[in-house]
Parts: structure tokens; C-alpha cells; sequence
């Protein structure tokens, strides 16, 4: 049986995005010339509730068998469509997507007649792939009840006991002896003021008497293996080796405080100059005494240095150890690019306290941008109030400091507002620092195959749409190991990835991806050349010939392409699909009103 | 060798090449968005054609773009170590090797086919990978197989 297709093209301005640089109508008009295409519209945003419905909406009207949305990028938002399709009664691999905003208006926003152009391609090569496409129906994998949880800091701990509340059995592990993480070394909490202590030990109590909990600490993970609702974690600890087998993963496994290089702001010269982290050891230890003066500089390290991807060109793998280190030496030297967002609430807080335990003490917080979001503005009036001194500099021409000859510090810096040289004499001068990645998180990341962001984080899959998601199904991220957190930003995104990792578990079973290989019979010789390369041992020479395991297979193609005989396709990436978009391409005068096999 | 290039074109230096670019979803393709987002800039002359894994590429895949008048082909992979699937690229370079030389004996300038590695957070490599070999194959010239036809 076959069918003749029916394609629905939508293109999206997204807002500006696509719109502001590519002639969204004119690309509208062009679609509806395509060969196969008997509906073309454009939307603000196709991804919208009403963009949704108008898909919805054209299917039906217009008895559409085929979708092509030309808008971002599928690996964000094909789920999102396809879900919609589902919805719609089309089966979701009758969709496929034009990216013509990452790839296209995104990186020509100075020539938006060849991005026209271009565009237009793009969405004849997705039509022409369109029209071939077939359906397919999605296996089923079982997942297991279980999670690991890698780090035991306040975001690890709180998503461990969530789960583990849920009745969900948890591995928490934590490479240091004591759990915990940044938090437990934090003195006071902004904006409440309460001791970090009053907020972790009671987590970290429950943590270590919750039954459904099974807490691993000076361990570390060594590899893993496997697949969304099947992962196999090799796991190194004092005990030896131990493997677990887990559906969900949880990396929580935090993040570092930057430490400024020997000299900068004099830093590891004179004895006074110190981190906000070393002040808070001083106050926790109440060791700061009756200073006359405390001088805070703020962004030491952080908003410094170019921002430029985490480029890590390694070339062998071997060397990504090397290289890295290099990176991160760089870095200290040079600075991080990113706000690290706590660092004004934390100069505030600890502002704050000295003020209440030695109100004398003048206390001036150098800044070149203050950034004091939601409820903190009000914790900047309390300490405006205290008559904490803010003094907004001159970024480019950074503070100088100096000793005079009492042994006190001089730190001089321009003022932003009159441009003029201000000097402070002080007892102290305390350095604001950003929160980095650990030196080890691209190497957490590349075994777990999640990608890192510019700033040297691991990246969600969408940082709107999914937020403790990975690229990786299966795979959470919670805490500081996605970029700078506080205490309670921390305990919700671990609350969030232990939700979604529930999700899957407690539906027991997921549906994945339908892209698959599969065998002809007819045509398989029985060389077993598949079973050879296939890393998954999917394909399987029985009776002579190939039998690929669904469930098995990853869905990379490789089989597909070594084949000697042709037997085997890959679902949704057969040979004429991909060939038809390089074909529509090149020859677009070729492209014909198809026939295709209607599943 | 098939010369493909007209003086008058090159002088004119108006030749804008046409390259596909066969994109592993999980790296480079990750990558081209990621410069996408990064808004690097790179010449308008590319156009991907996604694939889940580098693996997947068969040879015909190349050399039937460059059949069907592409100016030059890319194929862009994970790094070695990093492929999404532990393995199709190591099998891709193997076959890139073959993949080569059969464009050598067809007649095809070998420099029109690259074999690049791009992870999903080096959109400024997949930024300059672009510039890059867009400027090569406008050196280069036009496919001498080319029979394209512009769309209106």
C-alpha cells in the first residue's frame, strides 16, 4: 500500500530570531511551490501553545501525512513537535526539521539575502527528506528502579532523599570522607543568617539513616556503561571495585571556589588580603577581633578574560588531562568570563556580620556592578542601613594595593561617579571570588558523554525547556556542577532532577528511540560482519543471517554503511532519505511528487 | 584531472561554492548550533545534512554529493574517544581513507572531501572550519561535474 505525501510546512520567525534577519513570508510562499507541499504557514513561535495548535489544527484540515517545521535546532525542540504530531494522530517520525535558526539566521545576521537563500534550501532539502519518510514504532525499555547519585553536597544529598523517599533505592557517592560539600564549609546563609550547619547536618543525618539509601563516601566513579534505564557504574572506593546497575543518574558533584594567583591584588603577598571564604573561616573561628577597616573588591577573577568556548581539541585522548590542566591554569591567571551571581550576595552577608559583631569597623565594598536580584535588595538596604560603604570603581583601571609603613594596606582606586583617585587605609582587604568548575568535571562529562559550556560547565539539554536535563537520556545534572548556585537554588534543582528522574522510574518502562537498523534477510550473506563492529551486540548471525536486536541498538548507522551486501537500513536515515536532501540540493529541478510505502 | 575552473570566474572571484557538510548528530552537528548561539559568524555556503553517528555515512554518500555537483564535502565527527557510540568514528576514518582515494581516481582535487572532528562545545571550530574550507574550494573553483541549477 502506499500513499501519496501531504506535507504542512511551518516556519518560524521565533520572534526576532529567524524573522529579523530571513524573509519568513517569502520562505512561506517558496514552500508552498515544493513539490509534495500542500500547506505552508509561518508563526511567531511555531514552539508556542498557539504555534502548536495551528500544527494541530492543518493536520486535520488539511489532511496532512507529513510535518516539516523550519525553525531551530532538532536537538532541542524536534521532541517538543513530534510530541504534537503523536498528538495530532501522525505518526511523530512523519516529521523532520529545517534548522534554519542556529545554523542559518544565527550565523549570517549580516546577509540575510544568502540566509534567505539559504533557508530556502534548507527547508526544500527537509521537504524532499519529508516525503520519504516512514513510520515507525518506537520499543519499549524497561527501567531500572534504582538511581545514582554522584556527589554528596546539598544538591546530591537532597535529590538522593527525594528519591529515596519515593521508594526509589539510591546510590550516593560522594568522592570526599565527609558529606556535605561547599555548604557544610559555609559559616552563615544570606539572607537568613543561619548557620550553614542548621541546614545541612539535618540532611546529612537523614541521608545517612534512610534505608533506601546506600552512601559511598572517598568513592569515586570510574566509568559507566549502558543506557537510559540500564546503566551499568563501575564505582572505586575504600572497599575496592563495585559495580552498580542504575536507570537514572544524578552528577551533583558540585563545583570549586576559585583561589586568585600568588600577587594579584597582592594576594599570597601580605598576610590581610584574603578570599570572602577565608573571611567566613575568620568569622566562623570569631577571629576577626575590632578592625578600624575592611576594603571588598568584588569580581576578583569572575567577568575577567574572554569568553570563548571550552575548547578542548584533544587529539589523542590522552592528553585531555594535560591540556586541561593547562586550560585551568590559564584561567586562574587570565580570569573566568561568567558572573558567578553569589558573590554580592555573600560580600553583603559577611559585611553584615562584622557590622553586627564589631559595629565601629567601616566596611567599603568596592564593585564595579552589583547584582542584587529578588529579595536581596532588601539585604543591600540592611547593610546600606549598617552604613556599609559601596563605592562603584572603575573597572579598567583595577584597585591597587600597597603597604604603608605602620603595616596597614592602602588600596587605591578610581572612583566611578567623579573619576578621581580614592584611597582607603584598611586592616583588611577581602577578595570576592567566583565559583568554578572542579578540574575534574570535563572528565566526569566525557565519560558520561554530557557536553561542557563555555564558561567549563556541564551544559542542560535546554536552559529554558530542561533545565537539569542532559543531552544524554538518563542523565541529570543538580547544584553548582551546572554553573553557580547559592544553598537554595541548589536545593531546587536537585529537587528537580530527582523528579525527573522519578518520572522514568516510576513508570517503570520508556519508550526509545525508534531509529534503529534493521536486517533484510534476503540480502544478508551471514558474513557477520555487524555482529563484529557493533560496540551494543545488537546484530546476531543466527541461521546464517543477521537478526539486529532492537532494543540493543543505539541507532548509530555503522552497520548500516559497512554492510557489504546492503542489508541493512537504518530506520529514518535509510540511503535514499539522506541522499534525497543532498539530491534536492544540488538538483532541486529534480525533485518529483513522490509515492511512498505507507508503513 | 578535470580542470573545473574558468579563469573568468576565478578573476571575477564572485564563485560561491556550495558544500554539504554530513554532521554527526551528538558533536558537530551540536557544535554548528552551539556556534549558532555563540552568533560566530561563518560564510552562508554550507548546508548540513544530519546524520545520528559519522558511522552512518557511507561512501556513496560522499561521492554521490560530489556526483551531483557539491563543490566540496565535509563530513564532521565527534573526536576520537568521544563518539556518542563509542565507535562509528574510528570506523568513518578508516573508511575516509578509501573515501579519498576513490575521489582521487574519479578525477575530483582531494582537498574537495575533509574529514574533520568537532565537539558539540567548539562552535569557534566549526565557525572557522566553514570560513576555512569555503575559502579553499572557492580557490579551487567550481565542481567540474557541476550541473546545479539555481533555485528561483
Amino acid at each position: 500500500m502506499s500513499e501519496k505525501p501531504r506535507i504542512g510546512v511551518f516556519i518560524c520567525h521565533c520572534g526576532i530570531n529567524i524573522g529579523g534577519v530571513v524573509n519568513v513570508p517569502e520562505l512561506t510562499e517558496y514552500a508552498k511551490t515544493l513539490p509534495n507541499v500542500v500547506y505552508a504557514e509561518h508563526n511567531l513561535y511555531t514552539c508556542s501553545e498557539a504555534g502548536l495548535t495551528t500544527i494541530e489544527k492543518a493536520i486535520k484540515e488539511h489532511n496532512l501525512n507529513r510535518v516539516v517545521v523550519a525553525s531551530c535546532t532538532p536537538r532541542t525542540h524536534e521532541p517538543l513537535f513530534k510530541a504534537k504530531c503523536r498528538e495530532s494522530g501522525l505518526n511523530p517520525y512523519l516529521f523532520e526539521m529545517a534548522n534554519i535558526r542556529d545554523q542559518c539566521s544565527w550565523v549570517h545576521m549580516h546577509e540575510p539575502e544568502k540566509a534567505t537563500k539559504k533557508a530556502k534550501d534548507l527547508i526544500r532539502m527537509a521537504v524532499a527528506k519529508a516525503a520519504l519518510l516512514e513510520p515507525q514504532t518506537e520499543p519499549e525499555v524497561e527501567v531500572k528502579d534504582a538511581s545514582l547519585v554522584v556527589g554528596a553536597g546539598i544538591a546530591g544529598i537532597t535529590a538522593a532523599l527525594s528519591m529515596a523517599n519515593q521508594g526509589f533505592k539510591v546510590y550516593l557517592i560522594e568522592k570526599e570522607k565527609e558529606l556535605g560539600g561547599l555548604t557544610s564549609k559555609l559559616y552563615k546563609l544570606y539572607p537568613t543568617l543561619a548557620d550553614s550547619s542548621e541546614v545541612i547536618d539535618p540532611l546529612i543525618e537523614a541521608v545517612k539513616s534512610h534505608g533506601n539509601i546506600e552512601l559511598m563516601t572517598s568513592t569515586d566513579l570510574k566509568d559507566v556503561s549502558g543506557y537510559i534505564g540500564n546503566f551499568t557504574a563501575a564505582l572505586t572506593g575504600p572497599d575496592g571495585d563495585k559495580e552498580v546497575n542504575v536507570g537514572t543518574i544524578i552528577v551533583a558533584s558540585g563545583a570549586s571556589n576559585y583561589t586568585p594567583p600568588k600577587g594579584l591584588y597582592q594576594y599570597g603577598i601580605y598576610d590581610h588580603v584574603v578570599t570572602q571564604r577565608e573571611l567566613d573561616e575568620m568569622l566562623k573561628k570569631g577571629k576577626i577581633g575590632e578592625p578600624e577597616r575592611i576594603v571588598m573588591i568584588q569580581c576578583v577573577g569572575a567577568r575577567k578574560g574572554e569568553i570563548r568556548p571550552f575548547e578542548l581539541e584533544a587529539f589523542p585522548k590522552s592528553d585531555t588531562a594535560e591540556l586541561l590542566r593547562k586550560i585551568l591554569k590559564a584561567r586562574k591567571e587570565e580570569g573566568w568570563p561568567y558572573c558567578s551571581r553569589i558573590c554580592c550576595m555573600n560580600a553583603i552577608k559577611n559585611a553584615i556580620l562584622v557590622k553586627e559583631s564589631s559595629p565601629k569597623t567601616d566596611i567599603v565594598v568596592l564593585f564595579g556592578d552589583l547584582r542584587v536580584y529578588k529579595e536581596y535588595e532588601d539585604f543591600y538596604k540592611r547593610a546600606r542601613d549598617l552604613e556599609v560603604r559601596f563605592v562603584r570603581h572603575i573597572e579598567e583601571a583595577p584597585p591597587e594595593i600597597t603597604r604603608t609603613s605602620e603595616g596597614k594596606l592602602q588600596v587605591m582606586a578610581y572612583d566611578s561617579l567623579s573619576g578621581l583617585e580614592v584611597k582607603f587605609l584598611a586592616d583588611w582587604v577581602v577578595l570576592s571570588t567566583p565559583i568554578i568548575p572542579n578540574k575534574d568535571e570535563v572528565l566526569l562529562a566525557r565519560m558520561l558523554k554530557v557536553p561542557i559550556g563555555t564558561d567549563g560547565f556541564m551544559m542542560e539539554a535546554h536552559l529554558k525547556l530542561r533545565p537539569v536535563d542532559t543531552n544524554v537520556d538518563g542523565v541529570f545534572i543538580a547544584g553548582t556542577v551546572s554553573g553557580p548556585k547559592d544553598v537554595s537554588e541548589s536545593i531546587i534543582s536537585g529537587e528537580a532532577a530527582a523528579g525527573r528522574a522519578s518520572i522514568l522510574m516510576g513508570n517503570r518502562k520508556v519508550k526509545t528511540d525508534a531509529i534503529t537498523a534493521l536486517a533484510d534477510e534476503d540480502l544478508c550473506v551471514g558474513c557477520g560482519l555487524c555482529e563484529e563492529i557493533c560496540p551494543y551486540g545488537a546484530p546476531k548471525i543466527e541461521n546464517g543471517k543477521s537478526k539486529i536486536r532492537e532494543i540493543l541498538c543505539r541507532g548509530c548507522g555503522t552497520c548500516a554503511a559497512e554492510c557489504p551486501s546492503q542489508a541493512i537500513t537504518m530506520r529514518h536515515y535509510k540511503d535514499h532519505q539522506v541522499l534525497a536532501q543532498v539530491k534536492a540540493l544540488l538538483m532541486p529541478a529534480g525533485m518529483k511528487e513522490a509515492e511512498v510505502p505507507n508503513g | 584531472m578535470v580542470k573545473g575552473t574558468s579563469e573568468e570566474e576565478k578573476g571575477q572571484n564572485k564563485f560561491e561554492p556550495v558544500i554539504v557538510a554530513y554532521c554527526c548528530n551528538w558533536c558537530s552537528y551540536a557544535g554548528a548550533d552551539l556556534a549558532g548561539t555563540s552568533r560566530f559568524e561563518y560564510p552562508t555556503n554550507v548546508r548540513i545534512v544530519r546524520v545520528m553517528c559519522t558511522g552512518r555515512i557511507d561512501p556513496t554518500f560522499v561521492l554521490e554529493a560530489l556526483r551531483d555537483g557539491a563543490d566540496g564535502v565535509i563530513v564532521a565527527g565527534c573526536h576520537p574517544g568521544d563518539c556518542h557510540y563509542q565507535k562509528g568514528n574510528f570506523m568513518m576514518e578508516k573508511r575516509f581513507a578509501h573515501i579519498k582515494k576513490a575521489v582521487e581516481t574519479i578525477g575530483f582535487e582531494p582537498e574537495r572531501v575533509k574529514l574533520e572532528w568537532i565537539s558539540a562545545s567548539e562552535g569557534g571550530k566549526f565557525a572557522a572550519l566553514i570560513r576555512e574550507t569555503t575559502e579553499q574550494i572557492r580557490q579551487l573553483g567550481p565542481n567540474p561535474f557541476r550541473t546545479i541549477q539555481e533555485p528561483k
